[in-house]
C-alpha cells in the first residue's frame, strides 16, 4: 500500500509538471547544463588521461626488462647481463603463465655494420627477436611490408625489418622491400619497414634499428652470445682455471661435443648453439599491474631456473615507473579540477530549481489549499512537491547525460580530442542530480506543506 | 442521532496583542439528510463557522460532534483525513485544477484516501458521479472548455466522490448567472432529496437560502435564528 501511495504521488507530480511543461523544462535547464558539463568534463578528462597513458605505454612505461644477472669468475664480476641463463623458452613461459603480462619477446643484440650497395651504416640497435617484440613496444603498425613470422624464426631465415633511419641511410628514400642488405657478410632480405617512432626518453633514435629473427642474429651474425657480452669475458677466459661454477655458468664456449677436427670444421662450419638470449622484454597489461607482473615473472623464472629459496635471483627485472607515475598523476589532477568546476554548475542549477519551486508554490497556493481541503495532509503536499523537484532533477539529469555524451562524441568527431565514456560520471551525476532535487526541493516543499488551507483557498 | 452538534463554540483570533472574538458561543444541530442554509452578512462570523464546521479550522473552545465523533481537538492530519472521508466542499470559485480533465479533477480526492482505490475503481466511481451531475459527454474536457455551471457541477461531483455524509457549498452560485444558479441549486435539492446527502449552503443571498428547508442566521458571532432542526413532523419554518 505504501508503494501504491508512492506511485500515486509520482503520478500526481508528473501530471502537475506536465500541466506546465515549459516551466518544468526551463527549471530543469540548470540541471541539464550542469550534468552535461559534468559528463563532458569527465569524458574529456578520462579520454585525455587514457590517451596520456597510451602515450606513456607507447614510450615503454609498461615495459619490464628482464636481464640475466651477473656472472663472476675468479673474483671478476662481468656486470649485468653476463649470465647465460635466459632462454627463449623463458620468454614463452612468461607470456603463457603470467596473467599480468601482455606480451614478451626475447632479445639478442648485436652491434655491427649493415651494408647495402655502396652505402653502409652502423645502426644503434640490431635486435634479434620475435614478432612479439613489436607488440611489447606497441609498434605493430608497419610502414611497408610485414613483420617476419614464427616459422621464419624456426628456420633462422635471413630476413629483416628495418627502421626508418636505417632505410634513409642505406636506401636514400627508395623502397627497401625485397632488397638484400649485408650484416657481417650475411645477406638479409628486407621484408618490412617499421613505422616512425622517433627518439626515446634518452634521446636515442629508435628508428635506427634492424630487427631480424633472434635465431638468425644469434647463430648467423653473432655466432655465440659469449662474444657479444663484455670484453672482460674473454679476459676471464684466460684465468678460467679457478672458476668453481664452471659447470653451471660456463665462462667460455663450452665444448659440448667432441672438438671438431680442422677438416670437420671446414666442412660444417656450425657454431656451438647456446640458446640463451641477452634480454627478455615484456609488457605488463597496464601500469597498475606492473608490480604484479614483476612478482609473476620472478616466480616463474625462479621455478624455471630451479633456484633454491636460499639462492638469489640470477636475473633482474627493471621497470619504468618513474615515467608513468608523473604523467598519470597530472591527468588525475586535471580531471579533478574539471570535475569541481562542473559540480559548481550543478549547485547553481539546484539553486535555480529552488527559485522556480518557490515561485511555483506561491503560484499554486490555491491548488495546495484545495488539495488540503479535500484531504491532503501536510506530508502529502510535502511529498508531492519534493517528488516534483526530484523528478525534474532526474529528468534533467537524464537529458544532461544524453547531451553530455552527444557533445563529447561531437568533440571527438570535430576536434579529435580523445574522450571516453565514464560510467562513474553517469552514476555520480544521477546521484548528484537526485540529491540536488531533494536538497533544493525541500525548502519550497516544506513551505507548501505548512500552508493553512483556509488562507490558501482564499489566496488570489 | 444528529450529524452535527455544536456546543458553545468560541473562536477568537489573536491579532498581535488584540483578541478578536469572532464566534461567541454557538450551539446548533443539523440532522442527517437536511438541507440547511447558513446566512449572515459579511463579517458576521459565517465563514469562520463554516471553516470550523468543515474541519478546516478548530474552535478556541467548545465541543463539535460530527457524526457522534468529537472533532474539535483533532490534529491537523486527523482533520485532513476526516475532511477526506466525511466532508465535501464546493467553492464559489470552483477551484478546479487547470489543464486537468474533469474526470481527473473528480478523482483528485481519491488520491488522498486512507485506503487508496485501484485506478480502475477510482475511474469508474468518478465516472458515476460525473453522470450523476449530467456531464458524461464532457468528462475529458478541461475546465477552460467548460461553462461556469458545468465547472461547478464538476466541483460538485468532486465533492461527492468520497461519498461524504456532509456537503458544504460556500457561495456556490456567487460566480454564476441566475439561470445556471437555478440549475446548480436544483441539483443540490435533487442530491439532498434523492441521495440523502446533508448539505449546508453558506450564502448571503436570501434567494439562494430559500432553497433550503431551514435557514440559520448568524450575526455578530451568534446564531439569531434557526439553530435547531425542525421536528420530524416537519411543521416549523
Amino acid at each position: 500500500m505504501r508503494l501504491f501511495r508512492i506511485l500515486r504521488t509520482m503520478r500526481t507530480a508528473l501530471k502537475a509538471l506536465l500541466r506546465n511543461p515549459m516551466r518544468a523544462a526551463l527549471t530543469s535547464l540548470g540541471i541539464i547544463i550542469g550534468v552535461a558539463a559534468v559528463i563532458i568534463m569527465m569524458e574529456i578528462g578520462k579520454g585525455s588521461s587514457a590517451a596520456i597513458q597510451r602515450t606513456i605505454a607507447n614510450m615503454g612505461a609498461n615495459n619490464l626488462l628482464v636481464q640475466p644477472g651477473t656472472a663472476a669468475s675468479g673474483g671478476v664480476s662481468f656486470g649485468a647481463g653476463t649470465v647465460m641463463t635466459l632462454t627463449p623458452d623463458d620468454s614463452e613461459a612468461i607470456l603463457k603463465e603470467c596473467p599480468a603480462v601482455l606480451s614478451a619477446a626475447p632479445l639478442v643484440r648485436a652491434r655491427t655494420q649493415v651494408i647495402y650497395g655502396n652505402r653502409n651504416w652502423v645502426p644503434m640497435f640490431i635486435y634479434g627477436t620475435t614478432p612479439e617484440y613489436l607488440v611489447v613496444r606497441e609498434w605493430t603498425a608497419m610502414a611497408q611490408g610485414d613483420m617476419f613470422t614464427d616459422s621464419e624464426i624456426r628456420n633462422a631465415s635471413k630476413i629483416c625489418v628495418l627502421g626508418q633511419t636505417l632505410v634513409r641511410e642505406l636506401f636514400d628514400g627508395a623502397s627497401p622491400l625485397g632488397k638484400e642488405v649485408r650484416v657481417q657478410n650475411v645477406s638479409f632480405k628486407v621484408v618490412g619497414v617499421l613505422s616512425k617512432k622517433g627518439a626515446n626518453m634518452m634521446g636515442m633514435d629508435q628508428d635506427d634499428i634492424l630487427i631480424a629473427p633472434w635465431t638468425t642474429i644469434k647463430y648467423r651474425v653473432t655466432g655465440s652470445s659469449a662474444t657479444t657480452g663484455n670484453q672482460s669475458v674473454s679476459a676471464a677466459n684466460t684465468t678460467s682455471g679457478v672458476n668453481s661454477l664452471n659447470k653451471l655458468y660456463p665462462n667460455a664456449q663450452l665444448n659440448l661435443y667432441p672438438a671438431p677436427s680442422a677438416t670437420q670444421q671446414a666442412d660444417t662450419p656450425l657454431p656451438v648453439r647456446f640458446t640463451n638470449v641477452d634480454q627478455i622484454l615484456t609488457a605488463a597489461r597496464s601500469s597498475t599491474e606492473i608490480p604484479l607482473a614483476m612478482r609473476q615473472i620472478t616466480q616463474i623464472l625462479r621455478e624455471r631456473h630451479r633456484l633454491h629459496s636460499y639462492e638469489s635471483d640470477d636475473f633482474n627485472i627493471r621497470d619504468m615507473t618513474e615515467m608513468s607515475k608523473t604523467l598519470s598523476s597530472t591527468s588525475t589532477l586535471m580531471t579533478n579540477l574539471l570535475l569541481s568546476v562542473a559540480l559548481i554548475s550543478l549547485i547553481v542549477g539546484g539553486v535555480g530549481i529552488m527559485n522556480i519551486m518557490l515561485v511555483s508554490v506561491t503560484e499554486r497556493t490555491r491548488e495546495i489549499g484545495l488539495r488540503m481541503a479535500v484531504g491532503a495532509r501536510g506530508r502529502d503536499i510535502l511529498r508531492q512537491f519534493l517528488v516534483e523537484a526530484v523528478v525534474m532533477c532526474l529528468a534533467g539529469g537524464a537529458i544532461g547525460i544524453l547531451l553530455g555524451q552527444g557533445f563529447s562524441k561531437l568533440i571527438t568527431a570535430m576536434l579529435h580530442w580523445p574522450t571516453e565514456t565514464s560510467i562513474a560520471a553517469i552514476v555520480s551525476s544521477v546521484v548528484v542530480s537526485a540529491s540536488v532535487g531533494i536538497i533544493f526541493g525541500f525548502y519550497p516543499a516544506w513551505k507548501a506543506s505548512r500552508l493553512d488551507p483556509i488562507e490558501a483557498l482564499r489566496y488570489e | 442521532m444528529n450529524l452535527i452538534e455544536l456546543r458553545d463554540i468560541y473562536k477568537t483570533y489573536h491579532l498581535g496583542e488584540l483578541d478578536v472574538p469572532v464566534l461567541k458561543g454557538i450551539s446548533m444541530t443539523v440532522a442527517h439528510g437536511e438541507l440547511v442554509a447558513l446566512m449572515g452578512a459579511s463579517g458576521s462570523g459565517k465563514s469562520t463557522l463554516m471553516n470550523i464546521l468543515g474541519c478546516l479550522d478548530h474552535p478556541t473552545s467548545g465541543q463539535y460532534l460530527l457524526d457522534g465523533q468529537e472533532v474539535s481537538d483533532l490534529t491537523t492530519d486527523g482533520r485532513a483525513l476526516l475532511r477526506n472521508k466525511k466532508i465535501g466542499f464546493v467553492f464559489q470559485s470552483f477551484n478546479l485544477l487547470a489543464r486537468t480533465s474533469a474526470l481527473e479533477n473528480v478523482i483528485l480526492p481519491l488520491t488522498y484516501t486512507h485506503e487508496p482505490l485501484s485506478d480502475h475503481e477510482a475511474n469508474s466511481r468518478a465516472m458515476e458521479l460525473i453522470k450523476l451531475v449530467g456531464l458524461e459527454d464532457r468528462a475529458h474536457h478541461e475546465p477552460s472548455q467548460l461553462s461556469g455551471g458545468q465547472q461547478q457541477r464538476v466541483a460538485i461531483a468532486r465533492a461527492l466522490v468520497n461519498r461524504p455524509s456532509l456537503l458544504f457549498a460556500d457561495e456556490p452560485t456567487g460566480n454564476l448567472d441566475s439561470h445556471t444558479s437555478q440549475e446548480v441549486l436544483a441539483m443540490f435539492e435533487q442530491l439532498n432529496r434523492q441521495e440523502g446527502i446533508t448539505i449546508i449552503l453558506v450564502t448571503h443571498d436570501p434567494a439562494v437560502a430559500s432553497h433550503a428547508k431551514r435557514t440559520i442566521h448568524i450575526s455578530d458571532g451568534v446564531i439569531v435564528d434557526g439553530d435547531m432542526p425542525p421536528p420530524p413532523s416537519g411543521g416549523a419554518s
